[in-house]
């Protein structure tokens, strides 16, 4: 009698109420795609295939999927801990000068498969270290970390400001930015994967990043459900006393949480810099890190409803482009505004229709949703 | 018989495919006090949360006052007469008497009129129920037994006539329980009518006119109070004979296992909840501490297992000082042999939203024997799992399902497997039985007995005095966080109430 409503199957859970939320949030969109007087099914023709149509657009969609992917993880291994990183966009951008000093000191002497693993490793203890003083804040002196990390954005962006203005900039160059790397800082594209099946590309950024994305997706699933830290982590994140009771320091699990985090956030800045730009511009990370929350409320804070949640965006942000360019009517503001409908409904009020589909299943077939059907969950 | 005032026909609930409520009928008579007994998970708090609008019946019929009604909110129900005082009180803590009161029947924007209209009429019930409370006094600087009254008062202020308590002993001492039927009492002289859902058949005994029994999802039968007895309405609920209370034998008692010298403990607003206490536990024999809960008992467990800070004292563990000094660790507590069974098991003692293979290594997951390098050895978690459900005979035995979705009573024997199964030199217990079913107190009371005929020392606290007189060796009775006494297990029920009540002069009545 605990739970007032049975579980759904987890296919169900997984699967139909995302597709729902989806579906919902497309169908207002089209309301207001209609309402500046443009036909709703062709917009939404134009906006998939701008991102899987092609072969480039499909390189787009997975080169921005990248960016959400660890943004994403960067966000979930700190919620499955019960903190709420907003400071993923902060961790990012000075992840993104770790890189930098790695690249503009190493460029011209080394290959980039010796400066990748270097940048990775700087990108991501930039990160950590970002992400390691709110932590700090927040276990020793109580300063409540959203608040915290959300200034440390913009203490992160003034920094940035400062530097690609000054010191990073190069001499007589007008742009705030560095210098562009040399072919040694430079990661490998991954176009000719799609390639193989077929599609043509004229150029896309997609680069090894996506590979890397995916690894990580696979570590945060080992570290969060079969290491020794992820259980004490997730023990924390529901229940602070529960985890005093079996003797996990509240101080080190906070901090570890959040390093980790601001690693994963960090790490993000490999994609766009290493991968596509080739240098450190002003806001390169242009709210990636706030889109990362978004994908991990959608992807339920697991990889791969991570993974897919990025791809969703990843398609939204590529056929988006498209269908501004291909409507004029639409302008990248619409854009935002699709996307921020898909955010409410499959984030904000992901429970909304919840209530609805239990009861259709339990009045439907009543043995789907009985204690023998609930197994494991994620793990 | 007088007529009825509610009558429940064919009432049917399902929550997916647990079927909470089939086919309930029930008639309460006017003017009388009825009980309703089950153990937990039986049905009770469905069935009464369909009489008071918070779920909707799948089918049946509900009938106040003879006429056939649809309750379909709380306000339904309030309209209808019908009032009730949750086992958690739903008062707000930092409003007064009289605020509370009128939450939700307020009627003007100033409230200037609705506070005198319920100040006089606050008066009027005072006067004529006895129950007596200063109306201008803040909820959070009553009493337990006060802040239940305001919640009886808040049901009769909305004209409630017919009135459903839920469990509503289970934070009173003795003395106030005493008083809080002298009220039903009075209620039921001036014609009102009640239900009281409980699972204590010796309140059943002591106050009901008529009892009806629960068992899963069913009602089993219904008596007349006089002619039925506290071994038959047990054997009705469990649906078997029950042993009442435990057998044991005598205790041998060894060492010294556990021992506490002038412990005080403050709480977080730095009111002295342990006061200068000390006592010795030693291995074979419980030790039971008797209290009414807020008395400091769940104080001294946290402090003793190192969960919170003590002010000063020493606790020694095999003749080795406990640190108390806010560096203790749990986890090193554990090492050195010290179990401990939480009182929130919710919480603390658990983890709801895991698996239960995932809680039976809480607190001892940094233990070499469930991990491989950094990683949790899943097999090995598993297997220790599937090991204890069957000892401890845990139902579902599925050790991947999610532990919310346990019974109380498999929940706590979740925990009781973990802790007992690292063969601890010291067991601390609190409330080894709150919200379990009649059969699984059974098997948890032997199984401590168990522990404590293999020699381990066994601290056990409750706020069950039956529980506490059953199974210990010895009763310290907690009183303002100071213990007031040390009796032996033959004590009587009114001795330690008496104790429990902070009555001092307890010695010149012997």
């Amino acid at each position: 009698m605990s739970t007032p409503y049975a579980k759904l199957p987890a296919w169900a859970d997984y699967g139909l109420i995302p597709v729902i939320n989806l579906a919902v949030a497309f169908i207002v969109a089209g309301f207001v795609v209609m309402l500046v007087g443009e036909n709703p099914f062709r917009a939404a023709v134009i906006l998939v295939e701008g991102a899987f149509g092609k072969g480039t657009g499909i390189a787009f969609t997975l080169f921005y999927a990248t960016t959400f992917i660890f943004t994403g993880l960067s966000v979930a291994v700190a919620a499955h801990c019960s903190l709420f990183n907003i400071g993923t966009e902060g961790q990012a951008y000075i992840g993104g000068l770790g890189i930098a000093l790695v690249c503009l000191s190493f460029d011209s002497v080394l290959p980039w498969w010796v400066i990748f693993p270097i940048a990775i490793v700087a990108a991501a203890a930039f990160g950590a270290l970002w992400g390691l003083i709110p932590a700090y804040l927040q276990a020793k002196r109580g300063s409540h970390i959203v608040i915290t990390t959300i200034m440390f954005n913009f203490i992160a962006a003034s920094v940035m400001v400062y530097l690609l203005v000054g010191p990073l900039k190069p001499a007589g160059s007008q742009a705030p930015q560095t210098r562009n790397f040399l072919a040694g800082a430079e990661l490998p594209k991954l176009n000719w994967i799609i390639e193989l099946f077929g599609a043509k590309i004229r150029s896309a950024p997609l680069n090894i990043c996506f590979l890397l994305a995916l690894v990580m997706a696979f570590l945060v699933w080992l570290l969060i459900w079969r290491t020794r830290l992820g259980y004490e982590m997730r023990t924390y994140g529901h229940s602070p006393k529960a985890a005093r009771y079996a003797g996990i320091s509240e101080t080190r699990i906070i901090i570890t949480a959040m390093m980790i985090s601001g690693a994963l956030a960090g790490m993000m800045a490999l994609n766009p810099v290493m991968g596509d730009q080739h240098n450190v511009a002003i806001d390169f990370v242009s709210g990636a890190g706030y889109v990362g929350i978004a994908v991990a409320l959608m992807g339920r804070l697991h990889p791969v409803g991570i993974v897919l949640a990025a791809i969703l965006f990843g398609m939204l942000y590529q056929g988006g482009a498209e269908l501004a360019f291909e409507m004029p009517a639409i302008s990248r503001d619409m854009i935002v505004i699709i996307q921020g409908l898909v955010i409410l409904f499959a984030g904000a009020l992901e429970h909304m229709f919840r209530p609805y589909i239990q009861a259709l299943f339990a009045s439907v077939s009543p043995k789907s949703v009985g204690m023998q059907a609930v197994k494991g969950t994620g793990a | 018989m007088a007529q009825a005032a509610i009558e429940l026909i064919g009432i049917n609930k399902s929550f997916g495919a647990v079927r909470a409520n089939r086919d309930i009928n029930l008639e309460v008579a006017r003017g009388t006090i009825h009980g309703i007994v089950g153990e937990n998970g039986a049905g009770k708090s469905t069935l009464m949360s369909i009489l008071y609008g918070f779920y909707q019946a799948d089918s049946g019929e509900i009938r106040v006052g003879g006429k056939p009604v649809s309750i379909n909110t709380s306000n339904d129900a309030i309209a209808l007469g019908i009032g009730m005082v949750h086992q958690h009180f739903m008062l707000v803590d930092n409003f007064t008497v009289l605020e509370n009161v009128i939450l939700g029947a307020e009627n003007d924007v100033l409230l200037k009129s609705s506070i005198a209209k319920a100040r006089s009429e606050l008066d009027r019930l005072e006067r004529e129920y006895g129950l007596e409370v200063d109306p201008d006094a803040v909820i959070e600087e009553l009493p337990v037994g006060l802040q239940q009254r305001v919640e009886i008062l808040k049901a009769l202020y909305r004209g409630a006539e017919i009135l459903i308590l839920d469990e509503p002993t289970g934070v009173l001492t003795p003395a106030e329980a005493d008083h809080l039927f002298r009220i039903l009492k009075q209620l039921k002289d001036q014609g009102k009518t009640i239900v009281l859902i409980t699972h204590k058949l010796r309140e059943i005994m002591a106050i009901t006119d008529t009892v009806s029994v629960m068992r899963q999802g069913t009602m089993v039968a219904t008596r007349v109070t006089k002619e039925t007895t506290v071994g038959e309405l047990a054997e009705l609920m469990v649906g078997r004979r029950v042993l009442l209370r435990v057998e044991k034998g005598q205790s041998e008692a060894g060492a010294v296992k556990l021992s506490v010298k002038n412990l005080t403990v403050k709480d977080s607003r730095g009111v002295t909840m342990v006061d200068n206490v000390s006592f010795d536990v030693r291995g074979g024999e419980i030790v039971g501490i008797a209290g009414v809960a807020g008395n400091g008992q769940s104080e001294l467990l946290e402090a003793i297992s190192g969960i919170r800070h003590a002010v000063s004292g020493e606790v020694m563990l095999d003749g080795k000082p406990i640190d108390l000094t806010g560096k203790a660790d749990p986890g090193e507590l554990r090492d050195r042999g010290l179990a401990h069974v939480p009182e929130d098991r919710h919480h603390v003692g658990l983890v709801l939203a895991f698996e239960e293979n995932e809680n039976s290594i809480l607190g001892y997951h940094d233990d070499e024997r469930y991990l491989k390098g950094p990683f949790l050895d899943v097999d090995a978690i598993m297997a220790d799992a599937k090991d204890k459900i069957e000892k401890y005979d845990i139902r579902p035995g599925n050790p991947r399902l999610k532990t919310a979705n346990f019974s109380g009573g498999n929940q706590q024997k979740i925990v009781l497997a973990r802790e007992m199964e690292q063969d601890p030199g010291v067991l601390i217990v609190g409330q080894p039985t709150r919200g379990v079913d009649v059969g699984a107190i059974e098997f948890i009371h032997k199984r401590l007995i168990a522990m404590r005929d293999q020699g381990k020392a066994v601290l056990v606290v409750s706020v069950e005095l039956d529980e506490i007189r059953s199974l210990s060796d010895r009763i310290l009775v907690m009183f303002a966080g100071r213990v007031v006494g040390e009796r032996g297990p033959d004590a009587t029920e009114g001795e330690l109430g008496l104790l429990m009540a902070g009555v001092e002069h307890q010695e010149a009545a012997e």
